[in-house]
C-alpha cells in the first residue's frame, strides 16, 4: 500500500517537474533578477554594476512622458474599445439570428489571432500621405496629419484590441437570463430601463473582464506607438526597448519594467474587487 | 445598431483587405493599384533574407509549441493529482506569464540568460579542453524557451478545462474493469484530451510565430520573420512585405480555424 502511495507520489512530481522546471528558469528566477538590478547601477560600458541604492527608481520622472502617455492613453484606449465593442456584443449575444451567431462570433475572433505587427501595419497605409489625407485633398482639405498622432495611437488599440473586449462582453451577455428581460418588461419598465437595471448590470464583469484585459495589455504595448505614433508618442515600452537594447542602461530599464508589472498587478486587483462586488465573481474563458 | 455592427465588421476587415489587395499589385508602389501581378510573392520568395527568417521562425514556432503541448499537458494531468494550495500556487503562476506583459517577459529572459552565460562560459572553457569551448549565447535557444513559458501556460489551462470536464465515471468503470492506469490512461484520457493538446499546440503555435516582441529581446543574431518585417516596414512598405503579410495572415487563419475545430470536437475519430 505505501509502496503504492510513493509510486503515485512519484508520478504526480515527474508530470510536474518540466513546466515547474520551466516556470521558476524562465518566470521566477529572470524577475528576481530584474528585480536585483533595479537596485543596481549601471556599469560604466553599459549593462549592470552591483549596487544597493533606489536612485533607479527616484529617477522614474525622467521616463515621465512615456508613463504619462501610457497612464493616459491606455485606459482611454480601452474605453474606447469597450464603447465600440458594447454594441457588438450586445447585437451577437442577443440580437443576431441563432444560425449566423457564431459565425459572426469567429469572424470577430479571427483577426485576433492574427499578426498585430501585419494589421497595424495597414493602418500606415490608410492614415499616411497617401491614404485619408490624399482623399482629402481631393475634396480640398489640405495638409492633414493623421500619422504619427496620438489620434492615430489610439485608433490603433482599438482596432488591436476590439476583438478582445468584444469576448468577455459577449458572454456575459450570452448567459444572460432572458426571462428576466420578459419579466422587467411585464412589471412595465421602460425599454431603456430594462436595458439599464437588467442588460447592462449583469453584463458588468464581462465588461470589467474585457477592461482590465486590453488595460493590461496596453500597458506594455510597443508596436502600435511605434508604427503609428512615429517616435512621438512614446510608451512605457519604448522606453524599456530603448534602454535594454539601445543606451544599455539596464537598471533603470528594470526599475521601470517593475513599475510596470505593479501597476499592471494593481489594475489586475482592483478590477477583481469590482467584479466580485458586481456578482458571485464569475470566471470567463478567452479561449 | 445593425448598420454600426455592419461598420465595425468593415473596421476590422478593411485593413486586412487592403493589404491582400495591394499584395497582388503589379505597380512598384505601394499606394497605387495599377494592375493584377503575382510577382511580389515570387520576388518575396527568393529573397534569401526573407526566406531565412521565414525558415527559423517555422522552426522556432515548432519546436516551442511541441514542448510546451507535452509539457504542458503533462502539467494539467499532474495538477489534477495534487493539493489544493499547490494547485493554487501553479495557477497564479500560470495566470502571471499570461498576464505579465510581453515586454517584461522578454527582458528579464534577457537580463537572465546573460546573467547565466556570464557564469557558464568561463565555466566550460575551464573545462574544455581544447581551445574552442563550447559557448552559450542568445539564439534559437533562447527564442523558443521564452515562448515556450507563454505557450505551455496555455496549452496547461486548455487542457485542464478539458480535463474537469471530463466524465469520471469512465475513468473509474475502466478501472472497476481491471485495466491498468496506463491502458485507462490510452484508451480513455488520451483520446478525449487530444483535441485540446492539438488546439493548444495550434494556438501556441500561431502566437509563436507572430510573437515580435519578446523576441526582439532575446532573439541575439537571430532574425524571425516579424523580426524581419518590422525592419523592412521602418524603411517603407513594400508590395513585396504584403505578400508575406499575406501569407502569413492566410497561414494564421488556417490554424485558428483549424484549432477552433479540434476543440469543437467532441469525439475522438474511430
Amino acid at each position: 500500500m505505501r509502496g503504492n502511495l510513493v509510486r503515485k507520489n512519484l508520478l504526480t512530481a515527474l508530470l510536474l517537474a518540466p513546466a515547474t522546471l520551466w516556470l521558476v528558469v524562465f518566470l521566477v528566477l529572470p524577475f528576481i533578477a530584474i528585480a536585483i538590478f533595479s537596485v543596481g547601477e549601471r556599469a560604466p560600458e553599459g549593462g549592470y554594476q552591483a549596487a544597493l541604492t533606489f536612485a533607479q527608481y527616484a529617477n522614474l520622472p525622467a521616463r515621465a512622458t512615456a508613463f504619462w502617455n501610457t497612464m493616459v492613453l491606455a485606459p482611454v484606449g480601452a474605453f474606447a474599445c469597450l464603447l465600440v465593442a458594447y454594441p457588438v456584443a450586445y447585437y451577437l449575444a442577443l440580437r443576431a439570428p441563432q444560425r449566423w451567431r457564431l459565425i459572426l462570433l469567429a469572424l470577430i475572433v479571427i483577426p485576433f489571432w492574427t499578426s498585430l505587427l501585419m494589421r497595424t501595419y495597414a493602418w500606415m497605409y490608410i492614415l499616411g500621405g497617401r491614404g485619408i489625407p490624399a482623399l482629402l485633398a481631393y475634396v480640398g482639405i489640405e495638409d492633414l496629419r493623421l500619422i504619427n498622432t496620438p489620434g492615430a495611437v489610439l485608433l490603433g488599440i482599438v482596432y488591436g484590441y476590439l476583438p478582445l473586449m468584444i469576448l468577455p462582453i459577449y458572454v456575459s451577455l450570452e448567459r444572460l437570463d432572458r426571462r428576466l428581460l420578459e419579466a422587467s418588461a411585464d412589471l412595465g419598465a421602460t425599454p431603456l430601463f430594462t436595458f439599464l437595471g437588467v442588460t447592462l448590470r449583469l453584463s458588468l464583469p464581462g465588461v470589467m473582464t474585457g477592461f482590465s484585459l486590453v488595460m493590461i495589455l496596453l500597458l506594455g504595448e510597443y508596436l502600435i506607438p511605434t508604427l503609428l505614433g512615429g517616435g512621438k508618442v512614446f510608451f512605457i515600452g519604448n522606453a524599456l526597448v530603448d534602454l535594454f537594447l539601445q543606451s544599455r542602461n539596464w537598471p533603470f530599464g528594470s526599475a521601470i519594467a517593475i513599475t510596470l508589472v505593479l501597476v499592471s498587478v494593481a489594475v489586475l486587483i482592483v478590477a477583481n474587487r469590482i467584479s466580485t462586488r458586481l456578482s458571485g465573481a464569475r470566471r470567463v474563458d478567452l479561449i | 445598431m445593425r448598420a454600426f455592427v455592419v461598420a465595425v465588421f468593415a473596421f476590422l476587415y478593411l485593413p486586412i483587405a487592403l493589404v491582400v489587395l495591394f499584395s497582388f499589385n503589379a505597380g512598384q508602389h505601394a499606394s497605387e493599384f495599377t494592375g493584377f501581378s503575382v510577382q511580389w510573392y515570387g520576388k518575396a520568395l527568393s529573397n534569401p533574407f526573407l526566406v531565412e527568417a521565414l525558415k527559423n521562425s517555422l522552426f522556432i514556432a515548432a519546436t516551442s509549441a511541441l514542448l510546451a503541448a507535452v509539457c504542458g499537458t503533462a502539467a494539467a494531468l499532474g495538477l489534477q493529482r495534487v493539493g489544493v494550495r499547490t494547485r493554487a500556487l501553479f495557477d497564479a503562476l500560470l495566470g502571471a506569464a499570461i498576464v505579465v506583459p510581453g515586454v517584461v517577459i522578454g527582458i528579464s529572459t534577457l537580463v537572465a540568460l546573460v546573467q547565466l552565460f556570464a557564469v557558464v562560459n568561463p565555466f566550460l572553457a575551464s573545462l574544455w579542453p581544447t581551445d574552442q569551448p563550447p559557448r552559450l549565447a542568445l539564439g534559437y535557444g533562447s527564442i523558443i524557451a521564452a515562448h515556450g513559458l507563454f505557450s505551455m501556460a496555455l496549452v496547461t489551462m486548455i487542457v485542464g478545462t478539458r480535463l474537469s470536464s471530463l466524465d469520471r465515471n469512465l475513468v473509474e468503470a475502466s478501472s472497476d474493469l481491471y485495466a491498468t492506469p496506463l491502458t485507462t490512461f490510452r484508451s480513455i484520457v488520451l483520446p478525449q484530451i487530444m483535441p485540446a493538446v492539438i488546439a493548444g499546440f495550434l494556438l501556441a503555435f500561431t502566437f509563436s510565430f507572430d510573437d515580435f516582441i519578446i523576441a526582439f529581446f532575446v532573439a541575439g543574431a537571430q532574425t524571425t520573420l516579424p523580426i524581419y518585417v518590422f525592419a523592412s516596414i521602418r524603411r517603407g512598405v513594400t508590395p513585396e512585405i504584403n505578400a508575406v503579410a499575406t501569407i502569413v495572415l492566410a497561414a494564421s487563419v488556417l490554424l485558428v480555424l483549424l484549432a477552433q475545430w479540434q476543440l469543437g470536437r467532441r469525439k475522438p475519430s474511430p
